[in-house]
């Protein structure tokens, strides 16, 4: 069985038609893992007996009425797995096993859907390329001396390589959108407070949004429809139950009007970059939507707000890792880590922490307001993702700063909180080009709807690699 | 050289909530077997986040109201950043700038039996988690520390105050005022034995007639008891002041109570000042009152000890040592109310029941008022004595007793007692005392 | 912007090498001088966004709901002692 051509609905329609079993579902996603993840290591642990059992557990009892019925998922290993490692990508919980499942792995598990294993990371999720794992990068499927973006490395090559339907990611400063448009994947980072971080191993608390990678918009949104909402564990959510979002997905998006933000389009862009985004807008003009220029002047700033206000949450929230009642000692953790963590501690310190941390949390206030002010005139923005291309392995590594500016275009969501649908624009020298699609605060469905437009016009998701 | 002694306390209850400060494991700790009530949010485990206990935030409330203190409107938890052992998450969720109580106070006598008061300020009441317990123990022949982390997560309220204490009884009386309070609004134990009431004096001496705080303050652990209290701030002013006699500064420190030296002990000198890191808890929405909401919440504390007491006095006509005694426990107070109107309707005083719960230490969770008023009446309703009985009877008991009589006309005033007793006995019924005792002064003349 | 990576170090309980330290002293004090920048918005009368949701008053009742086990508990504990986590004396006096 092929399984880079196919998708939820795809899937779930041969269960119901008999047209095939789970078990020959997971076998085949199973065995193209076995044959070509050795080339991408997107994968920390694969749980091949659980999931077998899982799919023959699910073909036995017939029913295939859940809304993820023997869909095969695969999780960054940054959510907890009761019974499973869960590592964070970090020697420092190599061999940690989790005794409770993260509310999203719980709401997935209960849609029907069947766990095929971890998903390798930056460690911490601190990176935009997958290298600061402490388990070796990910490679990108497309060209594997290329970087697949982070966090979610292996998140993003897994659905792009055919290993999975499904991967569950987090983005706090662009670590779902970066890899899903470096591996022309769908990206979802959802509003802050709309999925559940409880189990989610904790970034940065007031950014960390937790998402999903599939091929398709359609597919996003089902799996939406699984984690979103209130859940009495984590107290940022919530509480309005959301809608399903699939029901007008394939309104299109006539009469839409869209901004495009100034600042996100200047000269920073790569040429690559900015010719894919001038098909965009052209597409998305054909479709009947109209697009004005927009201004969102504070954003120049996002780097800097983000990078005080983020290392300044991770140093506190790195603090429970002492070795004592789990894990190993603070020693194993990676360079980067640590980096974040000597920065945060700083930007906190007495003395430091009105210049730092208080003025971070003040532009953050000026950023959120810009866009608030921009969607009352607009109802979506469209941006690039990257200013580049992805970059080859081992190109920014010793630089960290000029890491740190690769989020440029990203960072400004996870401050205002907002949404961010990451789809497949193109490719240019062989690698993948994404745009982004930003809403404001719980637009998620608007999202999808503009979204799924665009790629069903496009058709970029219909191209896979060659493993 | 004269000096003053000037305290501060912080004081921190425990509640007796249910469920922990941010997660759902039962807060009922004490003697349960080690880390079976835990969870992944108070074990600070990967991925676990803090929801928090409402009852918690009222009763924090309540108990700010009930010490006069202005509550913060907007208010929300903070960080405390700091690496210990038994603090699960590296941080403890507590409060810093936007405490849910501000500037309150209580007032003590400034002496014991005096009549003038001191007002001791409330600087602050704040909400925040305790951490676990650790032990140390000798495992295999090593120095080793144990954690339990049953105790980890559960309620804390911190009460401080501005340092306005003179001396030791005016922390004793603050001490016990408080936890009668707070056992009054049914919020904790507060007892210091277990643990659910735990304090820390800060002390220093100021050179009499200076208007300036001394430039320097000793903190004292590790004090249990109202004893211990007490022990600790006396022992602690004369070691100040031997200091300061001799020219010396005593040293800006930490000390620990040492209840079998009888003294405090210095603890490890913590020269700088930890630096917490304060800030918001980005995991916790912040907490917001309106006027209704902290009126409601007003209206709803009970009459409270000092209030109680005061009442008594003044309605029942008691001296303030029987309503003190009397309102010690609201459970008590309440007895006492219930056994008053019972008493109305059978011509018995409350001064009557008063002396008789205080004096023969009725067991009130075993009588009940209405029985007790029956008690009380029984034992006072008095029979009419046929005078010639009672003089026969008289006669009887001195003659029975000479030596008795003997002692009483050389002086010994108390063995009237006795021979009232006598008469008493022997007559069989229950007559009044007065008429019996003026009865017999007639014939020992 | 140099910072005293030692002391820092010390505040979030790292053990660096000589060789980090001096590393992270070159690499943080380039971050710091990037993110300054934010010294030249104006923020006179501007809020800080400590919560990006809006939202106030989220709290539970104060009902109980099932603990880990102590086994579960202690399940990722390397060293611990019936029932109790154990780690090196902490001395106190």
């Amino acid at each position: 069985m092929d399984t880079t051509n196919l998708t939820i609905e795809s899937i779930l329609e041969g269960y119901r038609s008999k047209k095939f079993s789970a078990v020959d579902v997971v076998s085949a996603y199973l065995e193209r893992i076995e044959q070509h993840d050795k080339d991408l290591n997107s994968f920390i642990t694969v749980t091949k007996a659980e999931a077998l059992k899982e799919a023959a557990e699910r073909d036995s009892s017939g029913d295939f009425s859940l809304p993820l019925a023997g869909l095969p998922i695969a999780l960054k290993d940054i959510f907890s797995t009761k019974g499973i490692k869960t590592t964070a990508a970090s020697n420092v919980l190599k061999d940690y096993i989790a005794s409770y499942d993260a509310t999203v792995v719980t709401r997935l598990k209960e849609a029907g859907a069947i766990i095929l294993g971890k998903l390798n990371h930056d460690a911490w999720a601190h990176g935009s390329s997958g290298e600061n794992s402490d388990f070796g990068p990910t490679k990108n499927p497309w060209n594997t001396k290329f970087t697949p973006g982070g966090s979610s490395s292996g998140s993003a090559a897994a659905v792009s390589a055919g290993f999975t339907p499904i991967a569950t990611a987090t983005d706090t400063g662009g670590s779902i959108r970066l890899p899903a448009s470096f591996t022309n994947t769908v990206g979802l980072k959802p509003t802050y407070g709309r999925v559940s971080r409880y189990g989610v191993i904790s970034m940065a608390s007031s950014l960390d949004s937790i998402g999903h990678i599939t091929k398709t918009v359609m597919d996003s949104a089902i799996v939406l429809n699984a984690t979103a909402g209130a859940d009495g564990l984590d107290a940022t959510l919530h509480s309005e139950k959301p809608d399903d979002y699939t029901k007008n997905i394939k309104n299109g998006i006539k009469g839409m009007k869209f901004g495009i933000p100034k600042e996100f389009v200047s000269e920073g862009l790569s040429k690559d970059v900015s010719d894919v985004f001038e098909k965009t807008v052209e597409a998305l003009k054909s479709l009947g939507a109209e697009i004005v220029d927009v201004s969102l002047p504070n954003t120049e700033y996002g780097i800097a707000t983000y990078y005080i206000i983020q290392p300044s949450e991770v140093s506190s929230n790195l603090a429970r890792y002492d070795g004592i009642r789990f894990g190993n000692k603070r020693t194993e953790f990676g360079e980067e880590a640590k980096r974040r963590i000597m920065l945060g501690t700083f930007t906190l310190s007495s003395g430091y922490y009105d210049a730092y941390y208080k003025k971070a949390m003040q532009v953050r206030t000026l950023i959120k307001n810009d866009f608030e002010k921009v969607f009352e005139e607009v109802d979506a923005l469209i941006a690039p993702v990257s200013p580049t291309l992805p970059w080859k392995l081992d190109e920014k590594n010793n630089d960290p700063l000029a890491m740190y500016l690769s989020d440029a275009l990203t960072v400004t969501a996870n401050i205002a909180g907002i949404p961010s649908l990451a789809v497949p624009a193109g490719f240019a020298q062989g690698l993948p080009v994404g745009i982004q699609i930003m809403g404001p605060q719980f637009s998620e469905e608007k999202l999808f709807q503009i979204g799924y437009a665009y790629e069903q016009a496009t058709e970029y998701y219909k191209q896979t690699p060659n493993l | 050289m004269k000096y003053t002694p000037i305290i501060g306390l912080e004081t921190h209850v425990e509640l007796k909530t249910a469920s922990k400060m941010f997660c759902g494991c039962s807060a009922e700790y004490f003697g349960k077997a080690p880390n079976s009530h835990t969870c992944p949010v108070c074990l600070g485990l990967p991925g676990a986040l803090p929801f928090p206990n409402k009852t918690a935030i009222d009763w924090c409330v309540m108990i700010a109201l009930a010490l006069n203190c202005e509550i913060n409107k907007f208010s929300k938890f903070d960080r405390k950043n700091y690496f210990y052992p038994d603090l699960s998450k590296g941080y403890q969720i507590s409060q810093y700038d936007l405490p849910f109580g501000k500037d309150g106070s209580i007032t003590v006598s400034k002496q014991k039996g005096s009549n003038e008061t001191k007002m001791i300020r409330i600087r602050r009441v704040h909400m925040e988690e305790d951490t676990g317990k650790l032990t140390h123990a000798i495992v295999n022949g090593e120095k080793v520390s144990l954690i339990d982390f049953n105790r980890s997560g559960v309620p804390l309220v911190e009460i401080v105050t501005e340092p306005d204490f003179e001396n030791e009884h005016q922390v004793v009386e603050y001490l016990q005022k408080l936890q009668k309070i707070v056992r009054y609004l049914g919020v904790s134990n507060a007892d210091m034995e277990k643990g659910d009431m735990r304090l820390e004096p800060n002390i220093s001496l100021q050179k009499e007639g200076e208007t300036e705080l001394p430039n320097y303050k000793v903190e004292v652990k590790n004090i249990n008891s109202f004893r211990f209290v007490d022990k600790a701030i006396k022992f602690e002013i004369i070691r100040q002041t031997e200091l300061l006699e001799k020219g010396e500064r005593p040293d800006q420190e930490t000390r620990g109570w040492n209840e079998t030296k009888n003294a405090t002990v210095s603890q490890r000198l913590k020269e700088e000042a930890n630096d917490y890191r304060y800030f918001p808890e980005p995991d916790i929405p912040p907490i917001e009152f309106n006027q209704t909401e902290i009126d409601a919440l007003k209206n709803a504390l009970p009459e409270l000890p000092d209030e109680k007491q005061e009442r008594f006095e003044e309605k029942f006509n008691l001296p303030s040592y029987d309503a003190e005694i009397l309102t010690r426990d609201k459970a008590l107070a309440d007895y006492f109310e219930e056994a008053v109107k019972v008493g109305n309707e059978h011509n018995i005083t409350p001064k009557q029941i008063a002396n008789t719960i205080i004096n023969k230490k009725t067991n009130t969770e075993e009588i009940l008022p209405a029985k007790l008023i029956e008690m009380i009446s029984s034992e006072s309703k008095t029979e009419e004595i046929n005078p010639a009985e009672l003089n026969k009877v008289i006669s009887e008991v001195v003659s029975e007793n000479p030596k008795a009589v003997a002692d009483y006309k050389a002086g010994k005033e108390p063995i009237l007692q006795f021979l009232i007793g006598q008469t008493m006995r022997k007559l069989g019924k229950k007559a009044d005392l007065t008429v019996i005792k003026s009865a017999i002064l007639e014939a020992l003349k | 912007m140099k910072i005293d990576v030692k002391n820092v170090a010390k505040l979030a309980n790292l053990k660096l090498t000589s060789e980090e330290e001096k590393k992270f002293e070159g690499q943080l004090g380039d971050i710091l001088t990037y993110v300054e920048q934010l010294q030249k918005v104006d923020t006179t009368g501007v809020e800080e966004t400590a919560q990006v949701t809006g939202l106030s008053n989220v709290a539970r009742s104060d009902t109980t709901s099932p603990s880990l086990s102590q086994d579960e508990a202690l399940s990722g504990a390397k060293e611990q002692h019936n029932g109790f986590v154990k780690v090196q004396a902490i001395l106190e006096e």
